[in-house]
């Protein structure tokens, strides 16, 4: 993909001003209508996801104890696993994003909350919820865009490092949650000498602390607590695949959210003085989503409604599915491309991406995909006059 | 008065398991798994089950409740903060203890259904045996001195005679000589009514009724006649606001505002305006904010160092404990209140103020 603004066919070419404040109005009405019947059901469906999370990773440890027989260890595995993805995913990310604030409890608030994951809450929630969803898909903006180490946009210039990006890619995959830690310490910011050496430090003990205590939990309390069945080493190796298995998930999710074909990135001018009408506008294009089950959309905490949550990020995940039909005709009804996509197309059509773009551009363009095919533009915008380069 | 901690209360030996289990079960703490099975154990979180409730008047209910583990008694003419889940919100109100000396623990409060109040028409209304309710421990000074006054006068409106009920309860066999000053709409409004007038018939009380739709409200200058050595008596008063200031002023002229020991049973509410004063708890500063612009916005542009992030409402990065006020939402118009103790957090960066509030920055 290349910037919007620098494309041959702008996708948003055929929207005036107008139609996009009329666009924001529109969404802020879901929001409010959302947030106007928000209530106990809400509130009794994330007591109920933390209580079987909870309850399954009780199960699960309390099964892993006596791992030295085989079906107690995949049962065990398998139920770890499954609790720590919910606890990351449908739980962590979206009660750090806000999401529950509104209940006044302060046993899940954003402020209080901390996560099982390397990355400390604090740092997470300044990357992730005030740099990436500000600025999401802005060119030199939005650090997701790659992680400062993979090249996933045209714009973005090629340098002999990126031919290796398909193994970083693989290698950030089985490490995720270390990566993201990494990420959200800014090492990279570091080593260009752009970020304060004090705060610099501060956070790499933070992070410091953070690993010390995942690590003892999984690695050597759990372990040491099934010992006396002869059960450590399988704890141990229990607690090692539940962490890559969620490595894995968590980071095939993410990719979804902003690499498949036919997102569209921004450039850093187009955004100043945008609107709150074009910052709506921006999420939609910037984000795809996937399609799948119930469980399946649990299981990545609702981020396979990856545009509804870039759109309203604070709003209950919940909610996500419920007003995704009405965004769908947002989208139709304004002559956009709603982009989403099965779970293996869209972690397949992200990898293509990676790979493809682990090549300087012209040889890139050799193997470039073809476009999905774009929105039809609805009649009433045809004969509007194209809108001026918006950036 | 601390209470000791745990770790001088438990022997090395617990304390060690406590450290192995905080390992194991970080970044949450042993008791979050506890309280799958019994929210009553919290440590941190003081608790209490609804054991049962007792219709007092068609609007007044009592509440039985076991509180957690962590309680630590009251005295009497104290009031708890309790906490309930509205409509998935959490909501906090005080309540006096009505109980008297109890062998099983538990406690109960009175709580009278006000029109249009949330908190109390939930207790009254929707609560059942069973539930679990949010305490905190028992505070506030509505109460008898060490040495008992010889003389008393106890004047009360309404659902102020609830702690002055949960006094009685605990001390009128020890009290020699006490007026009960009690006013209430009607007859049928009267909680407590049969409990007062055995009281009366006992010997305990001098019982003084008045019903103030048929009498109107009391006077103080009607204490003269009603109860001559007005005086002499070591007066607790509890009720309406507007009755308590009348007495305030009263006993203020007489000169014996030292006698006076009054209990507000309703936080003054703020009426939500547009824009106000905020007042910075830690760094004792006030700042005059309109009701357009937000808090953080005005703050920062006084020097207040706040806490920010995004600044359009979705990072959460710049949250701070709403003390007492109001605040509205820049984007829904949604007023937000919080009365002391809630700590009600909020998005600086998309309230305005609407009336006097406190944060605590």
């Amino acid at each position: 993909m290349t910037a919007l603004q620098k494309k041959e066919h702008n996708p948003i070419a055929h929207l005036s001003d107008q139609d996009i404040e009329r666009l924001g109005v529109e969404l802020d009405a879901i929001r409010d209508q959302v947030i106007s019947t928000r209530g106990s059901s809400d509130a009794a469906y994330i007591r109920r996801v933390i209580k079987v999370q909870r309850g399954l990773e009780m199960g699960s440890r309390a099964v892993l104890l006596a791992s030295r027989w085989k079906p107690a260890f995949v049962v065990g595995t398998v139920g770890l696993s499954v609790s720590k993805i919910l606890e990351n995913m449908e739980i962590g990310h979206n009660v750090m994003h806000g999401q529950w604030d509104w209940m006044r409890d302060p046993k899940i608030h954003s402020t209080t909350w901390e996560w099982d994951n390397a990355s400390p809450a604090s740092l997470w929630k300044h990357s992730h919820n005030e740099l990436h969803h500000t600025y999401t898909n802005v060119l030199g903006r939005d650090n997701d865009l790659g992680y400062g180490i993979m090249r996933v946009d045209e714009d973005q210039r090629w340098s002999p490092f990126y031919l290796g990006q398909p193994v970083w890619n693989f290698v950030n995959a089985c490490f995720f949650e270390y990566g993201i830690a990494a990420y959200d310490l800014e090492i990279g910011k570091y080593f260009k000498g752009k970020k304060n050496k004090e705060i610099f430090q501060r956070d790499l003990k933070k992070v410091g602390v953070k690993i010390r205590q995942q690590m003892t939990k999984d690695y050597v309390v759990h372990p040491l607590l099934a010992a006396p069945t002869g059960s450590w080493k399988q704890t141990l190796l229990a607690n090692y695949l539940s962490n890559l298995t969620r490595n894995l998930w968590t980071h095939s999710v993410i990719m979804c959210g902003h690499f498949p074909e036919g997102v569209e990135t921004f450039t850093r001018k187009s955004i100043d003085g945008e609107t709150r009408g074009e910052w709506y506008l921006r999420q939609m294009l910037g984000s795809a989503n996937i399609n799948g089950s119930r469980a399946m959309h649990i299981a990545t905490g609702n981020l396979s409604y990856q545009i509804e949550h870039h759109l309203f990020p604070d709003l209950p995940s919940n909610r996500y599915q419920e007003i995704a039909p009405q965004i769908r005709d947002i989208f139709n009804r304004y002559g956009l491309t709603y982009t989403s996509g099965s779970l293996p197309r869209q972690v397949g059509s992200a990898w293509m991406k990676v790979i493809r773009l682990s090549l300087p551009n012209h040889l890139a363009a050799k193997f470039a995909p073809r476009p999905r095919k774009a929105a039809p533009v609805p009649l009433r915008f045809k004969t509007a006059a194209p809108k001026a380069d918006a950036a | 008065m601390t209470p000791p901690t745990q770790e001088d209360r438990v022997p090395a030996w617990r304390h060690h398991a406590f450290r192995i289990a905080r390992a194991a079960t970080t970044p949450l703490l042993p008791e979050d798994y506890v309280d799958l099975f019994n929210p009553l154990r919290s440590r941190t979180h003081l608790r209490g089950r609804v054991v049962a409730l007792e219709r007092e008047t068609s609007d007044a209910m009592t509440v039985l409740i076991r509180p957690g583990r962590t309680w630590r008694d009251h005295r009497p003419g104290q009031y708890t903060r309790i906490g309930v889940d509205i409509d998935g919100v959490r909501m906090w109100r005080a309540y006096s203890i009505t109980s008297g000396p109890r062998t099983d623990g538990c406690i109960s409060i009175t709580v009278k259904a006000i029109t249009g109040g949330t908190v109390s028409t939930h207790l009254v209304r929707i609560l059942r045996p069973g539930q679990v309710i949010q305490m905190e421990q028992a505070d506030g000074e509505f109460v008898l001195p060490k040495v008992l006054p010889a003389k008393m006068l106890l004047l009360t409106g309404g659902s102020g005679i609830t702690p002055v009920m949960g006094i009685l309860r605990h001390a009128a066999t020890d009290l020699d000589d006490v007026v009960l000053l009690h006013s209430a709409p009607r007859p049928e409004d009267v909680i407590f009514a049969d409990e007062l007038r055995d009281l009366a018939a006992g010997g305990h009380v001098r019982l003084l009724q008045r019903h103030t739709d048929t009498d109107g409200m009391l006077n103080p200058a009607e204490l003269d006649a009603l109860v001559p050595d007005w005086r002499d008596r070591e007066t607790f008063a509890c009720g309406p606001a507007g009755m308590l200031e009348a007495l305030e002023a009263h006993w203020h002229e007489a000169g014996l505002v030292h006698q006076l020991h009054s209990e507000r049973f309703r936080p003054a509410l703020t009426e939500p305006g547009e824009g106000g004063t905020v007042y910075f708890t830690g760094l004792d500063r006030e700042l005059e904010c309109d009701g357009a612009r937000p808090i953080l916005d005005v703050a920062e542009d006084e020097g207040v160092i706040m806490p920010s992030g995004c600044r359009m409402g979705i990072c959460y990065g710049c949250v701070l404990p709403l003390r007492e006020g109001a605040v509205r939402d820049l984007r829904t118009g949604e007023v937000t209140t919080a009365s002391p103790g809630d700590g009600v957090l909020i998005q600086t960066c998309i309230s305005s103020a609407a009336g006097r509030c406190d944060l605590d920055l």
